[in-house]
């Protein structure tokens, strides 16, 4: 279709790169935390998703023991090789040391090969002589050369001059040696960084649906909204038909009113319902939200059926009253059949909207937890409890979209037909 | 029992019970009241058909009548009342609610977004739907869009927090403005533009919409109005903006209108995200807030909002009218 007149292939170019760049922004945030749900707290939080497929670097502590320390002259000194000395599987297991350090607060500040020492110096702090301990990386077997300031930009006074405190060298294959001014009486601690490879789990997923409840409330979920997608296709479909082939003087009333009713927003029915439900004795339940779901469905559902309704071919519909077949019979004979892809349409708008609610949910169902739909427990539970838990979250969202996501994508034709015919033109 | 066994069971005495009522209603029109058998046969069909209509909308419109006509007089006249609902305080929680601050506050919030996302939403919408209308691959791209639709607002605003998230390790606008150089922000207490963060996600949600039913719109243009400006030698602009978007100004209003009645009523969205703290509060969330607390107040709300959606409710019905002639 390139070759048409007007249409040039540079701006076909630009089209093409144009749909690619919306897709990706419309895509990434779901993807992004689609893989989050596959990864632990750690890594999510060590880098970010879009990293997730290369190894992140992790911190570890490792304590050597203290055993086999000898003098050196005015030093004490420890070698050995870290790995051999760590119990941490995940620590034995990489390898390889990218960086270490002596505070967890710079757990990799120098390179493997180096040497990282601590001195104590002197300061200048607001004009006084103050001691503070500097950490500093420096080339193994060279004296340091100090900085002109300290990391909060106090003047360094290198007289007096500054006192050795410790030092500690790692090589990358995790061999060490670890100086210190006094006795090594204790396993000293030093940190170091290794990768650790990318690593994706079920772990979240498990977790959710065992231990966090999320199992009960997708049963709530589907508990709500089956019911409350059958039952007003059932009733509407009869009115729909009433609507749209049976002649009676208030028609035309009763199309507006459907038509007004589209609009009405929810919340203007929650408080008064509310009040009518207990009032009668269905109070907050399982029964009060089918009800309230199929009434607020119906305008939608009389509407996208009586506008397929009337455009089913006359024809049909006068030879079958003809032939003497009551309405009651051509309803459940002839229409019905033939109006299948409407009330598929509509089903799969009342599922995705009945599975997908929070207001209704909120309001009609009772509070406890053992009756929360997934949105409900998801805003009102995870949210503030797991606030930081990413991993949690983003499973306990995806166990809430999967199931949308699928109708979604095997009933896209119907959906996108409903939604043709449901704007009011 | 269980739930969801109790719902297996409400469906079918549902589905049994409105079918049973259709067919015992019929039957008992056709054959006890107006029996065809006598001598005014003719006469009883007759009549048999002008009560049966009614026999077929009565449960529809028991339901319209109960759970969504009586609401409208049942909120306006409960919003009378103060919170006990004992008093009758006549406007004064209307009078109260547009004295407090925070009422204003979701008022201007709402109007932003009753103004940004519909607006924001059909631009994304039209654009995509003339972007893929001759694109190959512009089905699949068309899905993707789309496929938002399909999450709940609660899942969406999980979703949109993670994008969000002050930490530029997880949050990928701050790893952006980590890359450039600049401090991470929590875009959702910035003073202001946090509104449009969050407004945003809607139209995430709602472009999809816009731009399958404009897709189809486009799509229903008569060829020969678009080959006789190529012929006439108007560029791929001009056609488009001068004689597709005109041909579709119809349907843009429709969408338009459509996803403004839904931005008056999503509260989830909001509620997720900040819970209404850092001035976010829009309407809908603002009701809830009362909800259960003060009724009067909650109430007094969701006719405000009522109220809002009238002029579009009475647009539709004389649009419905003049297409039924």
């Amino acid at each position: 279709m390139d070759n048409i007149a007007g249409q040039k292939s540079g701006l076909s170019i630009v089209t093409n790169i144009s749909v690619v760049a919306l897709v990706l922004i419309w895509l990434i945030p779901t993807v992004g935390l689609l893989i989050s749900s596959f990864r632990t707290d750690d890594q999510i939080t060590q880098s970010g998703w879009w990293r997730s497929a290369f190894a992140v670097s992790q911190a570890y502590r490792v304590s050597p023991p203290e055993e086999g320390a000898r003098q050196e002259g005015d030093r004490w000194v420890l070698e050995g090789n870290l790995f051999d000395a760590s119990e941490d599987d995940e620590v034995t297991g990489s390898g390889q040391v990218t960086g270490f350090g002596l505070t967890s607060r710079a757990p990799g500040a120098a390179e493997p090969g180096r040497t990282y020492a601590r001195y104590e110096v002197a300061i200048m702090d607001e004009g006084e002589l103050d001691d503070t301990n500097l950490e500093i990386a420096h080339p193994a077997g060279e004296e340091p050369s100090f900085p002109a300031t300290d990391e909060d930009g106090n003047e360094i006074v290198l007289d007096p001059a500054p006192i050795f405190d410790r030092a500690v060298t790692v090589q990358e294959n995790g061999d060490f040696r670890y100086e210190d001014a006094e006795e090594i009486d204790r396993a000293p601690t030093i940190y170091i960084t290794a990768p650790q490879p990318p690593d994706f789990t079920l772990n979240n997923y498990e977790q959710i649906l065992t231990s966090d409840n999320m199992d009960q409330a997708f049963i709530n979920t589907l508990t709500v909204a089956i019911p409350a997608t059958v039952i007003p296709i059932v009733v509407a479909a009869f009115a729909a038909y009433a609507l749209a082939w049976m002649d009676f003087a208030a028609r035309g009333f009763f199309i507006a009113m459907v038509v007004g009713l589209l609009v009405v927003p929810l919340q203007i029915a929650l408080v008064p319902l509310l009040t009518l439900h207990q009032r009668v004795g269905i109070g907050q339940s399982f029964l009060g939200v089918w009800l309230a779901h199929t009434a607020f469905g119906m305008p939608l559902a009389i509407y996208l059926l009586r506008n397929y309704m009337i455009g089913l071919p006359r024809d049909i519909i006068e030879c079958a009253k003809v032939d003497g077949a009551t309405d009651f019979q051509i309803f459940t004979k002839i229409v019905l059949p033939l109006s299948f892809p409407a009330l598929a349409s509509f089903a799969i708008f009342q599922f995705l909207w009945t599975w997908n609610d929070l207001l209704v949910a909120k309001v009609f169902l009772p509070s406890q937890s053992d009756s929360w739909v997934m949105t409900v427990k998801i805003a009102d539970d995870l949210l503030g409890s797991r606030g930081g838990d990413w991993g949690i979250l983003a499973a306990a969202a995806f166990v809430s979209i999967a199931v949308p996501l699928a109708v979604f994508f095997a009933m896209q034709k119907y959906l996108v037909r409903g939604l043709l015919a449901g704007s009011v033109k | 029992m269980s739930p969801i066994l109790t719902g297996l069971v409400t469906i079918a005495i549902a589905v049994a019970g409105c079918a049973g009522y259709f067919y015992a209603s019929n039957w008992v029109l056709d054959r006890v009241i107006f029996p065809p058998g006598t001598d005014d046969r003719g006469r009883n069909i007759a009549r048999a058909n002008l009560v049966r209509p009614w026999l077929f909308i009565l449960p529809a419109m028991l339901f319209l009548s109960v759970y969504l006509i009586y609401p409208v007089v049942g909120s306006f006249w409960r919003s009378l009342f103060n919170r006990s609902g004992v008093e009758f305080v006549g406007l004064g929680n209307y009078t109260e609610m547009f004295a407090e601050e925070g009422f204003r506050v979701a008022l201007f919030n709402n109007i932003l977004w009753v103004i940004f996302v519909p607006a924001a939403a059909t631009f994304f919408g039209l654009l995509v739907a003339q972007l893929t209308d001759r694109l190959r691959w512009g089905n699949l791209a068309k899905s993707m869009i789309f496929m938002p639709m399909a999450i709940s607002f609660v899942g969406a605003s999980l979703i949109w927090k993670f994008v969000y998230a002050n930490d530029p390790d997880i949050g990928i606008i701050n790893a952006l403005r980590d890359f450039v150089g600049l401090e991470p922000v929590d875009v959702l207490q910035v003073a202001f533009w946090n509104n449009f963060f969050i407004m945003f996600i809607m139209v995430w949600m709602q472009t999809g919409f816009a731009m399958v039913i404009l897709s189809a719109a486009l799509r229903g243009i008569p060829e020969e109005t678009i080959e006789a400006a190529i012929i006439d030698g108007a560029n791929p602009f001009q056609i488009f903006f001068k004689i597709k978007v005109p041909q579709i100004t119809g349907t843009i209003l429709v969408v338009w209108t459509t996803i403004t009645i839904l931005v008056l009523k999503v509260f989830d969205i909001v509620y997720a995200m900040t819970g209404g703290n850092f001035d976010t509060e829009i309407l809908p969330s603002y009701m809830m807030d009362y909800m259960f607390r003060d009724d009067g107040r909650a109430t007094a709300v969701a006719f405000v909002i009522m109220v809002i959606v009238t002029p579009v409710m009475v647009w539709n019905i004389v649009q419905a009218r003049r297409e039924m002639r």
